[in-house]
């Protein structure tokens, strides 16, 4: 599946196209298919996202999981600060990274 | 050290209204992305993995205690709680909001402080050496020189759109502890027969992709023609340096492809054309500058020994204190590389100990260092006990200054979007993996230096052990070096060979410092012995 | 928003300007265009034939131009200097002091915008093509 990813222009924050606005979390983000240039020039022209960009990852039961780790940091924060995630709490959340 | 007059901090508001006026014409679409890049990265202000980053200048690694509070309020206030302390003597946050970047200029300027230059393609904040006004092997305080360029260079109209960044560094003795010769210029001031000071000047040095070793092109640049020299120099480069390739375009290439001696040559001719048009500041204006650098109120009589009767405190004092040229006085470095810990991130209540402490022992000082530690530069000796007790409870007073576990390492790819790889967590694993004191100080001074990518800013090309972290098909892999120093006996590392991963290396790197012990003569360091014996045992070790 | 912008009281020049090649083999042109990457220096010894010099800026990353103009300048070349091409309003500043004092840029400026960016500073820490003193010249006279 492809994903369309970027950072929002004001906070910074990684965000993920979820078929109508943009989401923190990668659990809801959707699948994009071919439109993902098309959708990534429209929103960042209306500056609703920061230097959107398309990203290859894969279906699973825990959700999508990008195909390159540097989608996987973004999506989850620094593997070194366990405590600054997005869910803390979840202790599978460094391999999911990894 | 330096205070701001009426016309600095005038500068420096100034600079805060026109960032806030670009923030908000990119908040309001006026701005593309592209266009408002460079205007951001002059300020500092980067677009990183998890949000925008903010590196905050430390000119020539100086600040005092008040400076220091304000550092932990920001990381309080507008980031996560701690800060990032670079290799280039800086600070960055790693959470900032892009509306919030103007009131944290403001919020700097208070304090003196400010983002100018800390990136983009221009003169980047000067570095120097981290006991400047202290070691007491120096020949004069190298940071009024340093303060000079910090304002010959800030918005220089001319060399605002350089070919790439600029980066120079200033010292003042034969120990380099600045890594002088890698930068694209660097200035050691030096007395001449006659017995005035005056700057030598070494240009093209550099790590990044190309690493190398910046040549003496001038040996003694007077006061008097100082920034006539140094404008002839970033023009040589500005008008001849590449824009074809951004990957050649620092001047190293430059240089690299003209040879020094023509460059040299061109810098020569140029500069006597600069020199005409009376643009260097008069000897008043060094001395002005220089003045708020005289030496704080030393105790005279302050009593030179200290007690070591506390076993813990005697090792910290062999290893983390230096010596100072006030007798009864030592330099304190405060190691920012706990075992297992993150190297560089101190938190903010580790900030505020700190900046009390420099309140309280040191004139008010502090300094960074490119090794990404913090030095207390002016401490009594009779308190050191106390600066360790209080160290000691903050979780500061790590006694691994210049060995195995005082590792240098990039932010890699839990922050940075130019990294291929993760640096921190290799750097966690080699310092939990050598973490018993009394192996490291058997190790000796062992300096070992992480990049996550190409782009060198973990300075692996200068480690005496160096690690390059690269992608291999979407897997970390770490390259290792071998016999690279950033100082006084600079020399660029080598490659080991194939590389490993993050397990690997750390096994790979625990075979090399076998063979240095196996091998090694007395008093000789790893990279002494290295040197000495060359690379094959140590490939034999590792791959064999 | 603004497509031309001249500081200068004389009367603007309107002959089109030629390439550095051409200017050579044209005795009579008083008008002349630089490439970036062109060296400028060339120029130096016809200089008070010329009216006005153009130095193109392809890219606003291209900072060739701001030596350019000093270095005319520098060599007392009192004519029209035009920046034109990628010239953005936050860069106009910058070339002011670097000795332009024409802007033909690609896209318009706001007006406000760079008055704004122009009336910034009251003072700079350096010389250069400008007549505005330094802040070391300010502090001893």
């Amino acid at each position: 599946m492809k994903l369309l990813t970027g950072n929002d222009l004001s906070s910074g924050d990684v965000v993920w196209w979820t078929g109508q606005s943009w989401s923190r979390h990668i659990g809801e983000a959707v699948d994009v298919g071919d439109r993902g240039d098309i959708l990534a020039a429209t929103e960042e022209a209306a500056r609703r996202v920061n230097v959107p960009y398309v990203i290859d990852a894969q279906i699973t039961p825990e959700g999508p999981r990008p195909a390159h780790i540097k989608d996987r940091i973004r999506a989850l924060g620094p593997t070194v600060r366990p405590d600054l995630p997005l869910k803390p709490a979840d202790p599978a959340a460094g391999s999911w990274v990894i | 050290m330096y205070k701001y007059d009426e016309y600095d901090a005038s500068i420096v508001a100034a600079r805060v209204e026109e960032f806030r006026d670009q923030v908000q014409r990119r908040l309001a679409g006026h701005l593309t992305e592209d266009q408002f890049k460079p205007l951001r990265l002059m300020n500092g202000l980067y677009l990183q993995l998890h949000a925008y980053m903010l590196r905050v200048a430390v000119p020539y690694g100086t600040l005092n205690g008040q400076q220091m509070h304000m550092l932990a309020h920001i990381a309080r206030k507008y980031d996560r709680g701690y800060g990032h302390f670079t290799t280039r003597q800086n600070l960055q946050y790693n959470w900032i909001k892009l509306e919030d970047a103007p009131d944290i200029l403001a919020e700097l300027a208070t304090v003196e402080m400010h983002a100018i230059q800390t990136s983009g393609n221009c003169i980047r904040n000067i570095s120097s050496d981290q006991f400047a006004g202290a070691a007491a092997d120096e020949i004069t305080d190298p940071r009024p020189w340093a303060e000079l360029l910090r304002q010959w260079s800030t918005f220089h109209p001319e060399f605002s759109y350089l070919p790439r960044k600029f980066k120079i560094a200033v010292i003042a003795s034969d120990t380099d502890r600045a890594a002088m010769r890698l930068h694209d210029i660097g200035i050691q001031i030096v007395c001449n027969d006659a017995g005035a000071l005056g700057a030598r000047i070494y240009a093209g040095g550099g790590m990044g992709r190309t690493p190398m070793i910046a040549h003496l092109i001038k040996d003694f640049v007077p006061f008097a023609d100082f920034v006539s020299y140094l404008e002839a120099c970033l023009r040589v480069y500005n008008r001849h340096g590449r824009r074809d390739n951004i990957y050649k375009a620092r001047i190293k290439i430059l240089i690299h492809a003209l040879g020094a001696e023509e460059y040299a040559r061109q810098v020569e001719e140029e500069f006597h054309a600069v020199k005409a048009l009376g643009i260097d500041p008069p000897q008043a204006e060094f001395d002005r500058i220089a003045a708020h650098f005289a030496p704080p109120p030393f105790e005279a009589g302050a009593p030179d020994t200290v007690d070591r009767s506390d076993p813990d405190f005697a090792v910290w004092l062999d290893q983390n204190v230096h010596a100072h040229k006030a007798p009864g006085y030592a330099v304190v470095t405060i190691s920012l590389k706990p075992i297992g810990g993150i190297p560089g991130d101190a938190s903010a209540d580790q900030i505020d100990v700190m900046a009390d402490l420099a309140a309280r022992y040191s004139f008010d000082e502090l300094r960074v260092t490119h090794a990404q530690n913090i030095v207390l530069p002016h401490v009594r000796k009779v308190d050191l006990y106390a600066v360790w007790s209080a160290l000691r409870e903050a979780g500061l007073a790590e006694a691994n200054l210049d060995l195995i576990s005082d590792i240098i390492a990039c932010p890699g790819l839990d922050y940075c979007s130019l990294a291929n790889a993760r640096s921190i967590p290799l750097a966690q694993k080699i310092s939990a993996r050598f973490a018993d004191p009394a192996r490291q100080r058997d190790l000796g001074e062992l300096k070992l230096k992480i990049s996550g990518c190409i782009n060198a800013c973990g300075h692996h090309h200068a480690g005496h052990i160096g690690i390059l972290g690269v992608d291999r098909k979407g897997t970390e892999n770490y390259q290792l070096l071998l016999g690279g120093s950033g100082a006084e006996d600079v020399s660029l590392a080598d490659i080991t060979g194939p590389g490993f991963s993050e397990d690997g290396v750390v096994d790979a790197i625990e075979r090399a410092t076998d063979v240095y012990v196996r091998e090694r003569t007395p008093g000789e360091r790893f990279v002494d012995t290295y040197r000495r014996i060359g690379m094959a045992p140590f490939k034999e070790a590792i791959y064999g | 928003m603004v497509e031309f912008l001249r500081y200068r009281d004389d009367e603007a020049h309107d002959e089109p300007a030629v390439t550095l090649d051409s200017f050579f083999g044209q005795s009579n042109a008083t008008a002349v265009r630089i490439e970036s990457g062109e060296d400028v220096r060339a120029l130096l010894p016809h200089l008070d034939r010329i009216a006005l010099i153009e130095v193109s800026f392809p890219s606003f990353r291209d900072g060739r131009g701001y030596s350019t103009g000093r270095i005319l300048r520098e060599a007392g070349y009192q004519g029209e200097l035009r920046a034109q091409g990628d010239v953005l309003v936050d860069q106009i500043p910058l070339m002011r002091r670097c000795g332009f004092d024409s802007f033909a840029p690609n896209a318009p400026v706001d007006a406000d915008t760079l008055a704004a960016a122009l009336d910034r500073y009251d003072f700079r820490y350096q010389a250069a093509a400008d007549p505005i003193a330094p802040v070391w010249k300010r502090r001893h006279g």
